[in-house]
């Protein structure tokens, strides 16, 4: 596999084409709107909470095959987590993306979204794939 | 009559052993570089240049009294009359600045300074009822310092919209060029499109009404003989980086006259004649705009690349862009999915396209990992995209060191993008 393959593997096109969670959320608890300023690329995130669970995420935007599958991995992993695992799951999201290579996300935590392992050797990508979870982030931020 | 024929390939050869980094790998392949536009390599008589100031000549220019201060000054003007030169002005008319940006920001905020004093500065005062006019195909460079200007001074932006090819809409130019226009500011060659506008005509509306015409010059100076004088405008902007010289020098070309006209904007130290306690008088143009220690070497340098460019000629240069172009238009015409942005006409070598089903960044990753550097994004062009419908796109750009090799590479590659991200028609 070249390395061009490793970063845009096949889950990656299938997710960036036909994604998951792509709709926003009537009456939302929070949502967040983020923007890409070297690209343009912007996302917005909503989601419904209530007892501490993220009932349903859906999302909006327009990017790269990276930042449009990371959306959909996003929103295929957070539906019915807590709040506190959901934060958790970010935060492994985030080292594994910046640690240039030298750190793998868990098959187990991360199912298909493993497939993103790919992008954190390309330093410039990064932000693409950390779009999405950011916006997740402050959504959540705004709940507290 | 200087000679217009196009960069033979062995003189393009010539000039590529003037460059280090063009022969380095990028990911395994030969470098293509096809970023120019956002900023171009150096040559090793520019970076030389840079050095041997640092090494024979370096220290504080227009002060002191020791010998190699006055080498130093020396040098240092002497670039400044080089680089006047090489764009039809005089010295004075010559003002030093880190970048295109800054040269912009140093006018708006000239005018600014002009509309909160007194008498002395009362021709160049805006205020509500004036009107500042751009195009809707601008840099961010040269409409964010003009929206501000709007703001602090309550005049109005207005702007000459776009066809739909990305040429400006001129019919309506009767209704947006008035008595109420002050300022008329626009880029010469789109750092987009790369297509020229129309300075002559622009110009001479801006003019019939007394308003001052600012021109954004950064992608017409490295690629075409430009002469300011001649083009009638009363400022322009250019930056070093993007002509073979090194990041933080940049050039404000104002009239004669006009600039000593002005009130400063940034003051300090070297920019005065008598300071009390109360007040300072202020030296003419060019000090005038020159606060505090300059970028000696990066002038110095600045001068080394308009004298290497000069070497080869203007024309030759400008030649050799269009070729580029073609060649690049002809080539992505004949890719599908591939759709070029901006009119056909007269260009410099440079061509930004969408990808139908691809976005930009995926575009550029591809080619990067064949060792193909281009540019993609808005490229601080936000406005523009939104016009044609996009929020990205990719831009290929050529120097004066691109080969046809290196384009016909990019245009194979490119080939190569949609069927590899499984987009088809």
């Amino acid at each position: 596999m070249s390395d061009l393959q490793g970063l845009y593997q096949q889950l990656i096109l299938d997710h960036s084409k036909s994604p998951h969670g792509r709709a926003l959320l009537e009456n939302p608890s929070a949502s967040s709107h983020q923007v890409n300023p070297t690209c343009g690329d912007e996302v917005t995130v909503s989601i419904r909470v209530s007892g501490g669970v993220i009932h349903s995420l859906g999302w909006e935007g327009h990017g790269c095959a990276i930042s449009q599958s990371s959306a959909s991995f996003l929103a295929t992993l957070i539906e019915d987590r807590t709040v506190v695992d959901a934060r958790e799951l970010l935060e492994e999201f985030r080292t594994a993306l910046r640690s240039r290579g030298t750190v793998e996300l868990d098959e187990e935590r991360f199912g298909d979204a493993i497939a993103l392992n790919g992008v954190s050797r390309y330093v410039a990508r990064v932000k693409c794939a950390m779009l999405s979870w950011v916006a997740l982030e402050r959504a959540l931020d705004d709940l507290d | 009559m200087p000679s217009t024929a196009p960069l033979t390939h062995a003189e393009i050869e010539r000039i590529r052993d003037d460059f280090a980094i063009l022969q380095t790998s990028v990911n395994g392949h030969p470098l293509a570089y096809l970023d120019s536009g956002a900023t171009s390599q150096k040559p090793r008589q520019v970076l030389d240049a840079e050095r041997a100031f640092y090494e024979a000549r370096n220290s504080a220019v227009h002060r002191g009294a020791h010998t190699l201060a006055a080498y130093a000054t020396e040098e240092f003007e002497d670039a400044r009359s080089t680089v006047a030169r090489f764009v039809g002005a005089r010295a004075h008319e010559i003002v030093w600045t880190s970048n295109a940006t800054e040269g912009i920001n140093l006018v708006a905020y000239a005018l600014s300074n002009a509309s909160t004093a007194g008498e002395e500065y009362a021709r160049f005062a805006l205020a509500a009822g004036d009107e500042i006019l751009v195009t809707e195909l601008e840099h961010h460079a040269n409409l964010i310092p003009w929206q501000q200007l709007a703001q602090r001074t309550g005049a109005t932006l207005r702007y000459i919209p776009l066809l739909d090819d990305g040429s400006l809409d001129l019919a309506n130019l009767d209704g947006l060029v008035t008595e109420h226009t002050r300022v008329v500011a626009f880029s010469h060659v789109s750092n987009v499109l790369g297509t020229v506008n129309p300075v002559a005509l622009l110009v001479e509306r801006a003019h019939a009404v007394g308003a001052l015409v600012v021109l954004d010059a950064c992608q017409s100076v490295p690629h075409l003989p430009v002469d300011f004088r001649a083009l009638d405008v009363d400022f322009a902007v250019f930056s070093g980086h993007k002509m073979l010289a090194p990041t933080g020098i940049g050039v404000l070309y104002g009239r004669a006259g006009l600039l000593d006209a002005l009130p400063p904007f940034l003051t300090g130290g070297s920019m005065i004649t008598t300071v009390t306690m109360e007040s300072a008088q202020f030296l003419p143009a060019p000090q005038r705009f020159e606060a505090g220690t300059q970028r000696v070497s990066q002038a110095i340098a600045l001068a080394a690349a308009a004298d290497y460019l000069s070497a080869i000629g203007m024309h030759r240069v400008a030649a050799h862009g269009a070729a580029a172009s073609k060649r690049l238009l002809d080539g992505l015409a004949g890719i599908e999915g591939v759709r070029v942005l901006g009119a056909h006409g007269e260009r410099v070598g440079l061509a930004s396209f969408d990808v139908e089903g691809v976005h930009a960044h995926d575009v550029g990753q591809f080619l990067d990992d064949r060792g193909i550097a281009v540019r993609v994004g808005h490229h601080c062009a936000q406005p523009l995209h939104r016009r044609l419908g996009l929020t990205a796109s990719t831009r290929a750009s050529a120097s004066i060191y691109t080969t046809d090799a290196e384009i016909d590479l990019f245009l194979g590659a490119l080939a190569e993008v949609r069927p590899f991200f499984g987009v088809t028609s």
